[in-house]
């Protein structure tokens, strides 16, 4: 039997279960079996997509979804549309902003939506950076509209938290 | 730390990972682990400005200069490099292609023996990454769990009390940790098992790829097997499940494969094999791709004791040093992919054809 995509002998037989219209059976050579396998290999964007895709499907109404793709982070801006398009999220705030949205696609992915691994000795609540975060975003904004003043004042701004973390930092390290 | 843009060194070298030690080392050809870590106060790196990357840096920078330890490791300013350089610590194994193609402040730190390397500003802040010659994740693991500590007590890592370490691609959430084992499985592709033996896999949560990770072609009949699943499961619970439970059954299958071919058909297969170092050790110009494909058969040859005056670990490098930006590093120029074929057709000859000892080769 030849090969269906060239003229060489088919090698591989596979049964793909998964094909929406039922068992769909290939032969293949050698190189166009390892091209399947290849595309078969899931990406990261590509998992997420897939998951993404399973879990939209499940029980939610296309309003639903629009309105989610609408829901923005208020700290890094990124909206839940971009994040579904790029497969990345933007700054360790939208883990707690969009947490029970991302917790039926860790499910999906991980099986889990629990750590249980190792843990930082010294833990940052994210929220409490989140602010850095946010001053940092708001003083680029005010650059591009070319208001100076404001992008100095949050320059002050962020100096002066920047200042205050590592003075505190240090304290804890001096009392360890 | 040694700043340094200049690595000249590095291409007459190999890493500990490519020595051909360590348990199992005839198939596993690496053990590798990596942590994804982020900043507290930074978006991720998508979302990231110009300035904000050029501060990850050089706030990175400045933390891991205050490590004692790494007085040694070098670090490297990867937008300053030209396009070859950072090729070649992509073969090297050193740097990801992502960070390679990237835009924009990005580095990596890179100890001298080449087991451990930092990356800063990949999809993630930084990028740790531990690599051990044959099956070794146990202290693989060991190793990384004190890198991570040590830069843990400098760098402030986004972290939340569910969902753990916070990465830009949940994919990676949790630990963080991205376990690879490096395999060269010529005889399950002879014996066209190497299909049934992945399906297998798929369903275990684990994934395979090729040699250069997500993407890349299943060249040199290598593969890499890593955990698909990053949350909800201890770090050492992962590194079992590749190390203890996934990876030597894969073992376990090849050297069947191995045996049945030695059995089959002794002659056929060791006329194979010398026939391949016959080509590579004559041949006046040669692709990447036909050099890939005559060493793994090669490496088998040596490993099943049909050759026996090439060490593994001269194999193990010549995959890497023919690969096109080490030889263009080896001549200190650019070539073209004709002139480069004829470079490395000269490379294999010296290297296999006994006119250098071992000890010149590493």
């Amino acid at each position: 039997m030849k090969c269906q995509y060239c003229e060489k002998p088919a090698t591989f037989h596979i049964t793909e279960l998964t094909e929406p219209g039922g068992p769909q059976v290939m032969h293949l050579c050698e190189e166009h079996a390892r091209g399947f396998l290849q595309k078969e290999a899931a990406t990261p964007a590509a998992s997420i997509a897939g998951a993404l895709a399973k879990q939209l499907n499940l029980g939610q109404t296309k309003q639903e979804l629009a309105e989610l793709d609408q829901k923005e982070c208020p700290v890094c801006g990124i909206s839940f549309f971009e994040f579904r398009n790029t497969g990345r999220l933007g700054c360790p705030f939208d883990y707690t902003h969009f947490a029970e949205d991302l917790i039926p696609l860790l499910t999906n992915i991980h099986d889990s939506v629990e750590h249980c691994g190792k843990r930082p000795r010294r833990a940052a609540a994210a929220d409490s950076h989140a602010e850095l975060i946010q001053l940092r975003r708001e003083m680029e904004e005010a650059v591009e509209r070319e208001d100076y003043e404001r992008a100095s004042e949050i320059r002050d701004e962020l100096r002066r938290i920047e200042e205050a973390g590592s003075t505190e930092q240090n304290a804890s390290e001096e009392e360890e | 730390m040694i700043r340094d843009s200049d690595f000249d060194d590095l291409a007459h070298k190999s890493g500990e990972w490519l020595r051909g030690t360590g348990p199992e080392s005839d198939i596993v050809i690496s053990s590798r682990i990596r942590l994804a870590r982020n900043l507290a106060d930074f978006p991720f790196i998508r979302r990231c400005s110009d300035e904000d990357r050029v501060s990850i840096e050089r706030n990175v920078r400045a933390k891991m200069d205050s490590i004692e330890e790494w007085k040694d490791v070098r670090y490297i300013d990867l937008e300053q490099l030209s396009e070859t350089d950072r090729q070649f610590l992509v073969e090297r194994q050193l740097i990801s292609r992502e960070i390679a193609d990237a835009e924009g402040s990005r580095a990596v730190a890179i100890d001298p023996k080449e087991q451990y390397s930092v990356m800063i500003n990949e999809e993630d802040h930084l990028r740790i990454q531990v690599m051990h010659s044959g099956l070794d994740l146990k202290s693989a693991w060991q190793s990384i769990d004190e890198l991570d500590d040590k830069l843990e007590g400098a760098i402030l890592y986004a972290f939340h009390p569910q969902f753990g370490y916070l990465t830009a691609c949940p994919t990676n959430v949790g630990t963080g940790l991205r376990v690879s084992v490096m395999l060269h499985l010529p005889a399950l592709v002879i014996t066209r098992q190497i299909d049934k033996v992945f399906r297998s896999m798929q369903r275990i949560n684990v994934t395979v790829r090729g040699l250069y990770g997500e993407g890349s072609q299943y060249t040199g009949d290598f593969y890499q097997v890593s955990n698909q699943i990053t949350l909800g499961h201890r770090e050492q619970d992962l590194v079992a499940l590749v190390g203890d439970d996934v990876v030597p059954r894969i073992i376990e299958y090849e050297r069947k494969a191995r045996d049945f071919l030695v059995k089959q058909g002794q002659q056929d297969l060791h006329d194979d094999v010398s026939r391949a170092l016959g080509i590579l050790s004559t041949a006046k110009k040669i692709s990447s791709e036909e050099t890939m494909h005559y060493l793994s058969k090669v490496r088998m040859g040596v490993n099943l004791g049909l050759i026996d005056d090439v060490p593994v670990g001269t194999i193990n490098k010549l995959f890497i040093h023919t690969q096109p930006a080490h030889l263009q590093k080896l001549q200190g120029r650019l070539l073209s992919s004709s002139d480069r074929n004829v470079e490395r057709a000269t490379y294999l000859q010296c290297h296999l054809s006994g006119k250098l000892s071992d000890g010149e080769l590493n």
